[in-house]
């Protein structure tokens, strides 16, 4: 019998409309775990570099995570992954909600599309009885709204559905999979779902899921069920609040927003506006969330109340949760009612919250600045929020400039010339990042824009302080009962940080201590991914539930895999450099390893060379980030450096150019 | 008729208002009556169900109630607050109309017994569960009359006699025990 996960993925061709149910081999799960770490091996062997993001040969996995379906609170999370169009590289964007555990009751861990369906079609999982059914009446609707549709019309108010919306269909390269409260929504997993010609995947089941031994597992849950309880009653006293307490940022709940306000930047991530927040605007905004706001909600077994029902007067009630209420607000330098109401349209239409706003921006500042003039942008209205409303509609359609814009900043950006380039300054890996623009080097930050695969700091960062504490006191009293950290080194780095003086940034934490520090809060991220765990309960927060101590525990009495600190750690870092090895395979290299330019003020090229030099070297990593020979065979990896070797990669140390055509330019 | 007996009274007080929607109920419920305790879990079979409607607001936390073989005549639905309730969306029973509170596999009932198994709970499980209080257990004394506490078994034969009628139980025992004896 199979703990934990139920051994079996369902293996759809779309071309062909044939499904298959496979049991999987269980020594895969020893070594990968399950979710990011066995997508990583699927699409490692499956998917060669030279299948392009909208190829048939593209595989769209949907996982659950190893733990989702058991009682391990707050483990909930699917793990969507896939080649980007918009990196060309993996991406691995993940949603909470309810669809995860769902799958796992229905009898399967993963579903694996391939292929492309000749017309719109949705999947519809329910226990033993898989089907494609057409989609044609669905074509163009809402991605929430799908999914009630699908519900009615199945007869089944129980079903999870994750759907797209417009933008999928369209292939937006920022298209999202949406889903319960929740989304995939980086990388743009929906433009290869859409691509697919998939436009949802309905899940029921009324199976069992298997711990391996009960009384133990249930016991760790209570452990981490009452811990829970005692960090929502205990915030971290000295730390901004959203940092203060556990979940995703809690953004639905609070209405102060003068820290995110006038820190983040508005805009096309360009300015700063230090003193906006003031009594009136808190009270406008504070009234407008409470006369908005119906009810703060959670994804499967989770007490967090990360998300929230939003209902904007006159429009549709979706749902909603963490940094997406200001990111519409701050780039169209509007209020909160617009935030929360164009939010309703963006969630239908299905698209990041992260990446869109600035597209829009990024579109309005190269029309301010003559290099989009009015021809393209004909019958925009003349304000700023009516133009925001436009342009999306045109981004979601690709009609006119949207078909450009569509392709996010950097793409665009090369398509329209002209000097363009120079206002996609906020990429990392082609990928639009947060809107923050800083004063000082932070070297830990500086190593994970760099180097975090999943191309967004709040999946890198987490567990270690992001700013000294001021006074003596102040850190004896958080290290006091500090207890994830994976080593006590960690805490006399806290203790000895400072904020000026000798030792500070960017000199200190110094370089190896940098890599320390960086690789704890990077690992954390991907066990919770192939776990299916909500970072917001493990790797995001200070002092979290769960942590390196007893997630092996979890594993050995949830799964029935004998795990330790040491062996879960190597697992980790396993699927962790199998990840980078399908981006060293499509070509990524040292160079693709950096921040914006503009992301600090103040920059230290010796140090910033010395910070990735040594890390690499840390990973086990040559000076391009490729993995060594070495370092691969001790984790099992030989298939990975023989692969290596015989594509030339090790010998070619320039790194072949990453691949600089848009696939969608490709398809015209 | 027994006789006058002090009696505790258990309730779970629901209070929809909290309710995050997260069914932790329903998964720690169907847990903790799986044989050997906790080594599965199936909101499926749980005793407590969420109907939750997100877009609509409803989240409504029931759990099972008596079994019982008919449907009846007249659906009930409710409307609170301009919000409306599904058909029977109140109702703990578990009958003919509907598909909550049977187990998936036999569709034989489901009932809620509080949690006094062995050992006996503090609180019944989706209560010490449900962080966000929707769901608050409470106790209180009561003077009544006796009467005989029907076992899981009884409750599942009881809906298969109404089903097939009592001979037809009857006989298909007494030909399967000869079938396992022989």
């Amino acid at each position: 019998m199979r703990y934990a996960e139920t051994g079996f993925n369902l293996e759809v061709d779309l071309t062909r409309g044939n499904i298959e149910r496979v049991e999987t081999d269980p020594r895969d799960t020893e070594l990968y775990l399950g979710g990011l770490g066995t997508n990583a091996k699927i699409l490692w062997e499956r998917v060669p570099p030279e299948v392009e993001p909208f190829s048939p040969d593209n595989l769209l996995i949907f996982s659950a995570g190893l733990l989702c379906g058991t009682p391990a609170p707050g483990c909930n999370r699917t793990i969507v992954s896939t080649i980007s169009p918009q990196t060309l590289l993996m991406a691995f964007s993940m949603m909470g909600g309810f669809w995860a555990p769902e799958l796992k009751y229905a009898g399967y861990d993963k579903v694996i599309l391939r292929g492309k369906s000749p017309k719109l079609v949705y999947l519809w999982i329910h226990n033993d009885k898989v089907e494609i059914r057409d989609a044609a009446h669905l074509k163009g609707k809402g991605a929430v709204e799908t999914a009630e549709l699908i519900r009615q019309e199945l007869k089944e108010p129980e079903a999870q559905v994750a759907a797209i919306g417009l933008a999928g269909e369209n292939r937006v390269y920022f298209a999202s999979i949406e889903q319960g409260r929740s989304s995939a929504s980086r990388g743009g997993m929906g433009a290869v779902m859409g691509d697919k010609g998939v436009k949802a995947i309905a899940v029921r089941g009324t199976k069992d899921i298997n711990v391996a031994r009960p009384a133990e597992y249930m016991a760790l849950c209570n452990e981490v069920l009452k811990y829970i309880k005692f960090r929502n009653e205990n915030p971290i006293p000295g730390v901004m609040p959203i940092l203060a307490g556990l979940g995703s940022p809690q953004e639905m709940k609070v209405h102060d927003e003068k820290w995110h306000t006038e820190n983040f930047m508005w805009g096309n991530s360009r300015v700063r506006r230090k003193d906006f927040w003031n009594d009136e605007i808190a009270k406008q905004w504070a009234e407008t969330l409470d006369n908005m706001r119906t009810r703060l909600i959670s994804c499967y077994n989770c007490p967090m109340t990360c998300g929230a029902t939003i209902s904007p007067p006159g429009l549709p009630t979706y749902m909603m949760k963490c940094f997406s209420k200001l990111t519409y607000t701050m780039a169209a330098f509007a209020d909160l009612e617009f935030g929360l109401g164009i939010a309703q349209s963006a969630t239908e239409y299905g698209v990041d919250g992260f990446s869109t706003p600035q597209v829009m921006a990024f579109a309005l500042e190269l029309y301010e600045n003559g290099i989009l003039t009015d021809d393209d942008f004909p019958g925009m209205p003349s304000d700023n929020e009516g133009r925001f409303y436009w342009l999306l509609d045109r981004i979601v359609r690709r009609e006119g400039i949207g078909d450009v814009l569509a392709n996010g900043t950097y793409w665009a950006a090369k398509q329209i010339g002209k000097g363009a380039e120079a206002y996609a300054h906020n990429t990392i890996k082609k990928h639009e990042q947060l809107p923050l623009k800083l004063s000082m080097l932070n070297p830990i930050y500086f190593l994970m824009y760099s180097t975090g695969e999943k191309i967004n700091i709040t999946q890198i960062e987490g567990q270690f302080p992001q700013a000294p504490f001021l006074t003596r006191e102040e850190k004896e009293a958080f290290i006091k009962d500090w207890f994830q950290v994976p080593d006590e080194k960690f805490k006399q780095y806290l203790v000895d940080w400072e904020p000026r003086g000798e030792k500070s940034m960017p000199f200190y934490p110094t370089v190896d201590m940098c890599c320390d520090i960086v690789d704890w809060q990077e690992r954390m991220h991907y066990i919770d991914d192939a776990l299916g765990m909500c970072s917001g309960l493990s790797s995001f927060p200070l002092k979290p539930p769960y942590h390196i101590h007893n997630y092996p525990k979890f594993i050995s009495s949830g799964a029935g895999i004998d795990m330790d600190e040491a062996g879960l750690t190597k697992a980790a870092k396993r699927y962790r450099t199998l990840v980078r090895a399908i981006n060293i395979r499509r070509g990524m290299r040292r160079k693709d390893e950096k921040p914006p330019e503009n992301h600090w003020k103040k920059r230290f090229p010796e140090l910033e060379k010395e910070l990735l030099d040594t890390y690499y070297k840390f990973k086990g990593w040559n000076d391009q980030g490729i993995p060594t020979k070495e370092s691969l065979h001790e984790l099992g990896l030989d298939y990975v450096s023989e692969d290596f070797e015989k594509r030339g990669i090790y010998s070619d140390n320039e790194g072949t150019p990453s691949k600089e055509t848009s696939p969608e330019t490709d398809n015209k | 008729m027994g006789e006058k007996k002090k009696k505790i009274v258990k309730s779970i007080k629901i209070d929809v208002e909290k309710c995050n929607g997260c069914r932790a109920c329903e998964m720690i419920c169907s847990a903790f009556h799986a044989t050997p305790k906790y080594s599965s879990n199936n909101p499926a079979r749980s005793r407590i169900r969420l109907i939750r409607h997100p877009l609509r607001d409803v989240y409504l936390p029931v759990y099972a109630g008596e079994y019982a073989p008919a449907e009846c005549m007249g659906r009930d639905k409710y409307v609170i607050d301009g919000k409306e309730y599904d058909e029977c969306g109140f109702c703990r029973a578990s009958c003919p109309s509907r598909d909550v509170f049977k187990e998936p596999d036999s569709k034989l009932p489901l009932k809620c017994d509080m949690c006094e198994d062995d050992p006996a709970q503090e609180k019944p499980l989706c209560v010490q569960w449900c962080l966000n209080d929707a769901l608050i257990y409470e106790e209180r004394e009561e003077e009544v009359e006796e009467e005989v506490k029907l076992e899981d078994v009884e409750i599942g034969l009881e809906s298969m006699i109404d089903k097939f009628g009592l001979q037809k139980v009857l006989d298909t025992v007494s030909r399967m025990s000869a079938a396992k004896k022989g």
